[in-house]
């Protein structure tokens, strides 16, 4: 295991979940209510120093338990070092904990794992669409079980009913 | 044009006078100075953008000079993917350019979609604004949509301009 993860698990024996290190790819996954907490330790911890977050993204696995898997890249600028953070949600309670308070850069990133995945991110401080209109209605977009063709949206143009005739 | 030369060749051999109609006039006045409007959505606008480049020049078919507002323009070449979220602002761009307006889909997005078979990319731009021209192209070269163009100005030359037509395109769009 990467020290780096071997680290996590240290600090966290708790909410550890499971470490990968893939052609110097390291993901560490935790447990859904650690995620703030190790995220904290990855931002404040002089050996961590992780300055800078790359992403927030959201993976969909229909067949799973746990539905959802939220991803964050994190990067540290002076030590250059990157780490990947997982954590998975279940459908049925699909919220997990904002990083907004850590790094301000989230804040969009949330936004649109929420348009396109639906899931909700707790203390987020303006969690609203970011790609889709706000009063779009069909659902979330990229979930694996969302029509690959939309349900009707990308034909129905209202606005020409509007136009002067 | 259709030209008449008539009148005595003067010193030159050349006629001083010809005669034509004021429709065909009109015509020609008009596919002479197309003013475009930048409206690039995606990668077809680097090649609308390299066809008014002094490499290819646009502008030796009248139509270089490109404005930023509608008001000012008669021609909008419709560049790139256009996302249904986009769709009530080309149309309200539309709108607002004054007659006669023309426009051009440029590039198979436009056109048709291209394989953007998605929730979110709308399926050709024509489901909205009337289309005069489409050029095919992923993206089409300058010359393809100089081509376009060319087509463009045969189609104004056949235009009626003095006879109110029914105007086909904009029932079928409901406006």
């Amino acid at each position: 295991m990467h020290q780096l993860a071997q680290r996590v698990q240290n600090t966290f024996p708790v909410g550890f979940v499971s470490s990968n290190e893939w052609r110097g790819d390291i993901s560490v996954t935790v447990t859904r209510e650690k995620v703030h907490e190790v995220a904290q330790f990855l931002h404040d911890d002089p050996g961590m120093d992780f300055d800078y977050i790359v992403h927030v993204s959201s993976v969909d696995w229909p067949d799973d338990e746990e539905r959802f898997e939220v991803v964050w890249e994190f990067y540290a600028i002076r030590k250059r070092q990157r780490i990947r953070l997982k954590t998975r949600v279940p459908e049925s309670d699909c919220i997990v904990d904002s990083l907004t308070d850590i790094w301000k850069g989230a804040d969009f990133m949330e936004r649109e794992v929420y348009d396109m995945m639906g899931i909700r991110f707790r203390n987020h401080p303006d969690l609203r669409r970011i790609l889709m209109p706000d009063d779009y209605t069909e659902g979330y977009p990229l979930r694996k079980d969302f029509p690959l063709r939309g349900k009707g949206w990308r034909d129905t143009f209202d606005f020409l009913d509007e136009v002067p005739r | 044009m259709g030209l008449i030369q008539l009148g005595r060749p003067d010193k030159d051999g050349s006629p001083d006078v010809i005669t034509t109609t004021v429709e065909k006039a009109v015509n020609w006045a008009r596919k002479g100075s197309l003013w475009p409007m930048t409206f690039g959505l995606a990668c077809c606008a680097i090649e609308m953008i390299a066809a008014v480049s002094s490499r290819y020049d646009m502008d030796r078919y009248g139509a270089g000079v490109f404005r930023a507002s509608p008001r000012q323009s008669d021609l909008m070449i419709v560049a790139g993917t256009v996302c249904r979220r986009m769709a009530p602002v080309i149309r309200k761009i539309y709108d607002q350019m004054p007659e006669p307006k023309y426009v051009i889909a440029m590039g198979s997005c436009a056109t048709s979609g291209n394989i953007y078979d998605s929730y979110s990319v709308v399926q050709g731009v024509d489901r909205f604004v009337p289309v005069d021209i489409y050029v095919p192209g992923c993206p089409p070269t300058p010359e393809a949509l100089f081509d376009g163009i060319l087509k463009l100005q045969e189609r104004i030359m056949q235009k009626r301009v003095f006879v109110k037509q029914p105007d086909q395109v904009k029932a079928s769009l409901k406006v």
